[in-house]
């Protein structure tokens, strides 16, 4: 990497240069095409939704009532057991997937035979859409004729009722979560630690740092812009998740899995869409209290 | 690398202006039909008798061209009707369900009424009723009534001597037998949460043969199910059979397939469940659609034992239909009223109950249980379930059966619960009193 | 790099893999070949009868092929989507990531509150009605491309963040314009991440069966995932069909993903050296 030594001076072949102000070689209009898509058709739609969670709205009239939605989602029965749930799911599964991820990336870029073909596996999950991956998993982890369970009896332990017992449900899902989404992480991270330039592995090699010492020092710190790609995302993620839930437990048995995000689609399904709205709203807030500090966290690291 | 990715930006631009359209199916209406549109669910089970249905109307009416149009089950499928609708996007004519769930699609907004025409009369009452809102008929009914109650099996009665019950305490007895002779008593399927409410909702004839006005007690706040013993019941059997340990073993994880199977080959003596089921029965368990019977919920009272009933869903015309288009689209939702329509769908299905028009007669090949079904509606033991009577349900009922057959929550509390959760279904709906 | 393959390593991850991510789909096919009753059992078996092609066939025929139909409009859908998508956002974010101004900070909240609201359909339905795009495919693509902006500009700022800005300043001395900065410098660089924001987004598009639901309705409009919908009744299922369709829903980005990976090494290869 060659370092520009010369200080840039104003080019003459530029217009007449204003005291101070110069055409910037990063001009917002480059903003702007993805910028008016962006804000038409998802923030427009956002900012009339939020006025619809001022109101109790059947979709055909709707009659202001306030904070009423507000109030009234928070008295919600389930709405406590579901922001503890919500919480449990993103940890585990981000953490769940930072590890892993990385773990598989260091793997997959590493020594081994048919590591294209690896990759694809690894990646493969991401693909499968998720109504298949839950149907498939609800099989696996039947309590009795599910292979999981077969698997684990032939050494001896008695597996779980995994996503009928109310003690597992939550955590079933994750651990199919994960297995879902650690492709994803996995591709990301790959991506950061192939842009590492190999001068650095070379170095530490000859320094006689050994396999560990070489992850710790060099990939772990010249990968954190996919570590944080990977944290940020997978939290958010885990935070808003619906979908997989949705379609293994729908926050059964009981309402022992269910998550902020199915509280409120339950709101949705029973057409309180005023109401609901004003779930998505708070759950935005939510989100946006633990992304935010995190966001600029890994930020202000970043400029320095 | 610019000039390249222009080119890339306007191909991809200009792709986007097309779109597969369609192959191999029929063309649009030419010459003088007119085409109208039908919205129904993808169910490939019903997907067969709507096609059924449009090629007995279009026979009957070749100046009118029906193109089937489907949308997913269940409360996707639901959103998207309600979206369509408040969006003046909706089909021509489409299916949805009746009583309660009508009433929130709006219907004095949204839909054209066809309160004079000549078929209304042919309708089975109470049916007219749930396609009603106010003083104007809405809806023809698609498919045909059904009844909730215990599907159970025949060979395994005869075997053990064991009589039809016609209360709980004679039920409990069966079932007690039952459990001693090697067989799970009765069936439950968790996996699919909507399976676990039948015990409560098909309690429903009890109920109002108990406590004749509770159904509008029960819309104005007057009445609730955890004070209300003969509705308090349906919870507390649940909490009975689960603590009896009288339900088959794998009842957390069952599905609905399952449990028809279970109870067709003898595996469990009864599966809670409404006859719409025997249609799929041959699916789970070929050739032993007949081996199954029907009885009613047994409640207290052996003398007012009876059936409840589950009205079939409607055919409405929604406002933004007009000219030619509302005249075809009326004659189609004539025709569902008619012994026509009702021949149509009997060919394309087994059916699971008895037809909501006064003028369709039940073929003799009927499932059993469906002939057991009739002997209640006959001699006239049979009201509606409650979300036909009341336009309240509230939408966490399933989940609060699953935690009370499952013996996660007490019967009490469970409904308790379901009392709190009808609240918000009553004040999104603007009643008076909640 | 010289590295000798490890043996027992790969064993490890020949075996882990294998058991991981390769028995699901085990299942998967197996029971894409089973015929309709022996499916309904959902075991975990070898088909005994192998009804493979009898259900390739059903799949691809049922409702007046469908599902070939869906196969066009979801390769439209996500080919011209993910394309102006990579371009948008990878524009964006460059501006994004090195012009710090308030304007820029004050842009950056709004866009993490892109990867937080979920969208809103009915508002997004009126909306798209007003400027005549709804139902339309364009519409759609419109609507996915705003969906995907948060993501796709949260990546690339992160990426063109270890791209130094001493390149940027050496071309601009040169004279190069904004517009030749970026696609001529830039964005050859961006090669490893353009690959990894490709392949994501195509994959999420693909799998996304909301938003055509609600904005492009209609059976001849259907994508690839709502023909899922047609096998799953909510009181009978045909797995084995069902299972099928997944099959011939996967495969093309599998397909798609196994030719790009092998890009991703050589985008890389050539970063690496680069740097």
């Amino acid at each position: 990497m060659t370092t520009v030594t010369e200080t840039v001076t104003e080019a003459p072949a530029t217009t007449v240069p204003e005291p101070g102000r110069r055409k910037s070689p990063y001009p917002y209009w480059f903003i702007l095409p993805g910028g008016v898509v962006f804000t038409v058709f998802f923030l427009v739609p956002s900012v009339m939704a939020f006025w619809f969670s001022l109101t109790r709205w059947t979709l055909f009239d709707q009659e202001f009532i306030g904070l009423d939605n507000y109030v009234q989602f928070f008295r919600e029965p389930a709405l406590a057991s579901g922001l503890w749930h919500t919480l449990v799911y993103a940890v585990t599964t981000s953490g769940m997937k930072v590890v892993l991820g990385m773990a598989l990336a260091v793997l997959l870029t590493g020594p081994i035979l048919g590591r294209g073909f690896m990759r694809s596996v690894a990646f493969f999950p991401v693909l499968v859409s998720t109504i298949g991956v839950g149907l498939t998993f609800q099989i696996l982890m039947h309590p009795t004729r599910g292979v999981i369970n077969q698997a684990l009896d032939l050494i001896g332990i008695t597996g779980p009722a995994w996503l009928v017992d109310p003690d597992w449900a939550l955590l079933s899902v994750a651990f199919v979560d994960v297995w879902q989404g650690v492709g994803l992480a996995t591709v990301i991270y790959m991506a950061g630690i192939l842009s590492i330039p190999g001068e650095y592995f070379e170095a530490a090699k000859m320094d006689g740092a050994g396999a560990w010492h070489r992850f710790r020092n060099v990939t772990l710190p010249l990968a954190k812009p996919a570590t944080v790609s990977v944290i940020l995302l997978s939290l958010i993620g885990g935070l808003r998740k619906f979908d997989l839930i949705w379609a293994m437990t729908k926050g059964g048995p009981g309402f022992t899995s269910d998550v902020m995000a199915s509280v409120i689609y339950k709101q949705y399904q029973a057409g309180f869409y005023g109401l609901s709205t004003a779930g998505n709203v708070v759950l935005f807030l939510l989100v946006i209290l633990i992304a935010l500090p995190l966001f600029w966290f890994f930020n202000r690291k970043e400029d320095a | 690398m610019r000039l390249g990715a222009a080119v890339l930006l306007a191909g991809a631009l200009s792709l986007s202006a097309c779109s597969a359209g369609s192959l191999g199916s029929s063309d649009d209406a030419a010459g003088g039909k007119t085409q109208i549109t039908f919205l129904t669910n993808n169910d490939p089970a019903n997907v067969k008798v709507a096609e059924a249905v449009i090629a007995a109307f279009e026979a009957k009416n070749t100046d009118v061209d029906v193109k089937l149009d489907t949308r997913p089950q269940g409360s996707e499928g639901d959103n998207l009707v309600k979206t369509r609708l408040s969006t003046g996007d909706m089909a021509d004519v489409f299916e949805y369900n009746s009583g309660s769930l009508l009433q929130a699609i709006a219907p004095s907004t949204n839909l054209t009424p066809i309160t004079g025409e000549s078929w209304v009369g042919d309708l089975d009452e109470t049916f007219k009723k749930v396609v009603s809102s106010g003083t104007e008929v809405y809806g023809s009914p698609w498919q045909t009534i059904s009844g909730g109650g215990i599907l159970y099996n025949k060979p395994l009665y005869a075997r053990l001597g064991l009589q039809v019950p016609k209360t709980w305490a004679d039920f409990m007895a069966n079932n007690a037998k039952i459990k001693a002779a090697g067989t799970a008593p009765v069936a439950q399927t968790y996996s699919e949460t909507w399976t676990s409410q039948i015990l409560v909702l098909a309690d429903m004839h009890n109920v109002s043969a108990a406590d004749p006005g509770f159904a509008e007690k029960y819309t104005n706040n007057q009445a609730k199910y955890a004070t209300t013993p003969a509705a308090l019941a349906g919870f507390q059997h649940l909490e009975e059979l689960k603590k009896a340990g009288y339900w088959n073993d794998d009842y957390a994880s069952a599905k609905y397939n399952e449990g028809l199977a279970a109870v067709a080959n003898g595996t469990a003596a009864h599966y809670p469940m409404i006859t719409f089921a025997v249609t799929a029965i041959d699916t789970a368990a070929p050739g032993k659609t007949n081996d199954v019977g029907f009885f009613a919920l047994p409640g207290t009272d052996a003398a007012k034992n009876g059936v409840t009933l589950w009205e079939p869903s409607g055919i409405y015309i929604p406002k933004s239909t007009e000219g030619d288009k509302l005249t075809a689209a009326k004659k189609f939702q004539a025709f569902l009223a008619s012994p026509d329509g009702c021949a149509a769908q009997a060919t394309a299905t087994s059916l699971g109950g008895p037809f909501a028009v006064k003028t369709c007669k039940l073929p003799d090949d009927v499932a059993t249980a469906v002939k057991d079904l009739s002997v209640y509606v006959d001699a006239g033991a049979a009201s509606p379930a409650l979300e036909f009577l009341s336009p309240i349900k509230g939408p966490a009922l399933e989940q609060i059966t699953v935690e009370v057959g499952s013996g996660i929550r007490p019967a009490a509390d469970g409904a308790k619960l379901y009392d709190e959760d009808v609240k918000k279904q009553a004040q999104q709906l603007g009643l008076q009193g909640w | 790099m010289k590295t000798r393959t490890s043996y027992p390593l790969s064993g490890l991850a020949i075996v882990l893999f294998g058991v991981v991510f390769l028995v699901p789909f085990a299942f998967i096919v197996l029971t894409a070949g089973k015929t309709a009753q022996e499916s309904a059992l959902l075991d975990f078996s070898w088909p005994t009868q192998w009804a493979f092609m009898a259900n390739l066939q059903a799949v691809i025929e049922a409702r007046d092929y469908l599902l070939i139909i869906a196969f066009i409009n979801s390769t439209i859908l996500t080919v011209a989507s993910v394309t102006v998508v990579v371009i948008l956002a990878a524009m964006a974010g460059f501006v994004l990531q090195r012009r710090k101004s308030r304007f820029t900070r004050a842009a950056n909240l709004i866009i993490l509150s892109g990867l937080v609201l979920p969208p809103a359909v009915v508002p997004t339905i009126w909306v798209l009605q007003k400027i005549g795009l709804f139902k339309t495919m364009p519409g759609l693509i419109l609507v996915e491309i705003a969906y995907a902006m948060a993501f796709c500009v949260l990546l690339f700022q992160a990426f063109i963040a270890g791209i130094p800005k001493e390149m940027d300043e050496a071309a601009t001395i040169d004279g190069a314009g904004p517009l030749s900065l970026f696609f001529r410098v830039v964005f050859p660089l961006l090669r490893p991440i353009i690959v990894t924001v490709v392949v994501v987004q195509t994959v999420f598009i693909w799998n996304d069966f909301t938003s055509p639901l609600y904005f492009l309705p209609g059976d001849e409009n259907a994508t690839v995932q709502l023909t899922l919908f047609n096998f799953q009744g909510q009181y009978a299922s045909s797995y084995n069909l069902l299972f099928m369709d997944i099959l011939l829903v996967t495969v093309p980005p599998l397909i798609m993903f196994m030719i790009f990976q092998r890009q991703i090494v050589s985008g890389m290869v050539a970063g690496s050296v680069k740097g």
